[in-house]
């Protein structure tokens, strides 16, 4: 059996800072997974969209605007309602640590902040899926 | 959920489910692909491909649109190559689709080419199927480059689309051969650049060489795929070509090679997979190696012996 896992790499909102989504993505893909990166400013019904059409097992939001509170609760709630219960859905970015209660509260696994090892978030996804 | 039942109801989640199952080799994959083959063979199914970087994406991302603006529904099958050294991927194709995510006619599947190249021409022609089952009119491939992986893969289209920019020097000649053997139909993308005008001239020459073997001579259109420039016309000969494969009765024939080849493989790959497994389950196959390693016998007469016993 050939099973990768598949992390869909997204950016929500109007924030243009990707450049922790594309170290993310490469470090992901280096571990051995399959990583699709949609680029920026993806709306949260394209974001749950995608990650339905690539049935991936992980879906990976980064935001250094501040429009997280705002943002990830809505795609953790578009995804569930598409049926995809399993999907783990992380996130990361200039998040303040008092934000992340409600952010897992609202369904976020988990958040991580600048200056985390790559190697931590290919640890808690391989813990996780 | 009964995958199969889901999809052919039109369940999205069950289509995306049903690829999965495929590529990951799931048991169920066997039962899902029984259930919806009888639902298969309506889609006209076209492979794009040529080198890194040319436009494939945005060109597919084009040409769906032009489909959807003549009212028909699309999928797309957007390959990848696997890092040989992570086992991962980057599937970056959609990046230039966005804009298609949320229309309901359209559904979009990356797939990394991951290890065995025989193995992905294969799954890729079951995802295919999987799409044409939930009623996509038009299903587009692309894959990167025109290797031979690719030319297996592009085996599962009823049309080829080649895609060729002005600048990349004497990568025509080097690809020649493995081009002509695929191509139906050319287009020049990056019109916008300079050498497009030599580009045409070049390949023109390459299909005057080769005219008597030719039944379809390969158009060659000209696109600049970011500026939706020569698309409509593109789809068009798309069509054309199509309408010249249904009159010719090349689409049967085509589609019967396709059923041949895939039938071959499908028993190559399962006796391939009985022989190891029975061969392994027994310390027999180590005392073979044993022995020939030894020059005690020679491969030649053992596989003849084992083929005997193990096909009676
Ligand atoms: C570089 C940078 C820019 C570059 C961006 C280049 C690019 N293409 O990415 C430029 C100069 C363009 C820029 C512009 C702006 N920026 Co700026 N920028 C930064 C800066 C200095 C570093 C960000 C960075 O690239 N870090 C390196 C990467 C690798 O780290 P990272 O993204 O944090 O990612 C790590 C983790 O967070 C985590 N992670 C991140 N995402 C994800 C996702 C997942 C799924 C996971 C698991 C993990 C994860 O893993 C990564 C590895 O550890 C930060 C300050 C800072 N120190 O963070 C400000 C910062 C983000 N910018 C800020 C602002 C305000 C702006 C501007 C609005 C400035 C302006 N007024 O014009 C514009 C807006 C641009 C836009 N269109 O959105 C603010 C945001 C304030 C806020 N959140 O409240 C910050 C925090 C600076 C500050 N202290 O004020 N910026
Ligand atoms: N100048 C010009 N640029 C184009 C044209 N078509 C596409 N591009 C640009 O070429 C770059 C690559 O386009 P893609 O569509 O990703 O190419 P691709 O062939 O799918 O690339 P891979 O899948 O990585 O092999 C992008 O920056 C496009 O905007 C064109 O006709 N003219
Ligand atoms: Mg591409």
């Amino acid at each position: 059996m050939e099973k990768r896992i598949r992390v869909l790499v997204a950016k929500p909102g109007l924030d243009g800072h990707d450049r922790g989504a594309k170290v993310v993505a490469r470090a992901l893909r280096d571990a051995g997974f399959e990583v699709i990166y949609t680029g920026l400013r993806q709306t949260p019904e394209q974001i749950a969209e995608a990650a339905l059409q690539e049935d991936v097992n992980v879906v990976a939001m980064s935001i250094l605007s501040g429009a997280h509170p705002q943002l990830f609760p809505v795609v953790v709630n578009l995804i569930r309602e598409k049926g995809m219960k399993d999907v783990l859905i992380i996130g990361g970015g200039v998040i303040p640590d008092g934000d992340i209660p409600a952010l897992k509260e609202a369904g976020i696994a988990e958040v991580f902040t600048p200056g985390t090892p790559t190697g931590d978030i290919v640890k808690f996804i391989n813990e996780n899926v | 959920m009964d995958i199969a039942k889901e999809l052919l109801a039109g369940s999205r989640l069950a289509l995306s489910r049903a690829i999965t199952a495929v590529e990951n080799e799931y048991d169920e994959a066997v039962d899902i692909m029984k259930k919806l083959y009888p639902h298969t063979g309506n889609a006209y199914v076209i492979g794009i491909t040529g080198p890194p970087g040319a436009g494939k994406s945005t060109l597919t991302d084009k040409i769906v649109k032009e489909y959807r603006r003549l009212g028909k529904t699309v999928g797309v099958i957007a390959i990848d190559p696997t890092s040989p050294f992570s086992g991962g991927a980057i599937l970056g194709d959609r990046i230039r689709m966005n804009e298609l995510t949320l229309d309901e006619g359209v559904f979009i599947r990356s797939m990394g080419t991951r290890g065995s190249l025989g193995g992905l021409s294969h799954k890729t022609a079951d995802a295919v199927k999987i799409m044409d089952a939930a009623g996509k009119d038009v299903i587009i491939v692309e894959t990167v480059g025109v290797g031979q992986s690719e030319v297996d893969i592009v085996k599962a289209a009823d049309t080829t689309l080649v895609v060729v920019v002005p600048g990349l020097g004497d990568d025509i000649q080097a690809i020649k051969a493995g081009i002509l053997e695929i191509a139906d139909i050319f287009t020049i993308n990056k019109a916008d650049r300079d050498g497009a005008d030599k580009l045409n001239v070049e390949l023109e020459m390459m299909l005057d060489l080769y005219q008597d073997k030719l039944e379809w001579r390969p158009p060659i259109k000209r696109t600049v795929a970011h500026r939706n420039e020569g698309i409509a016309e593109l789809v068009q000969t798309l069509e054309e070509y199509y309408g010249y494969l249904k009159e010719t009765d090349k689409l049967t024939e085509r589609r019967t090679e396709r059923v041949k080849a895939e039938v071959l493989a499908m028993l190559e790959e399962n006796i391939g997979r009985y022989v190891t497994r029975t061969m392994q389950s027994d310390g027999e196959f180590e005392q073979m190696v044993q022995q020939i390693q030894k020059r005690e016998a020679d491969p030649y007469t053992l596989v003849a012996d084992l083929l005997k016993r193990l096909l009676k």
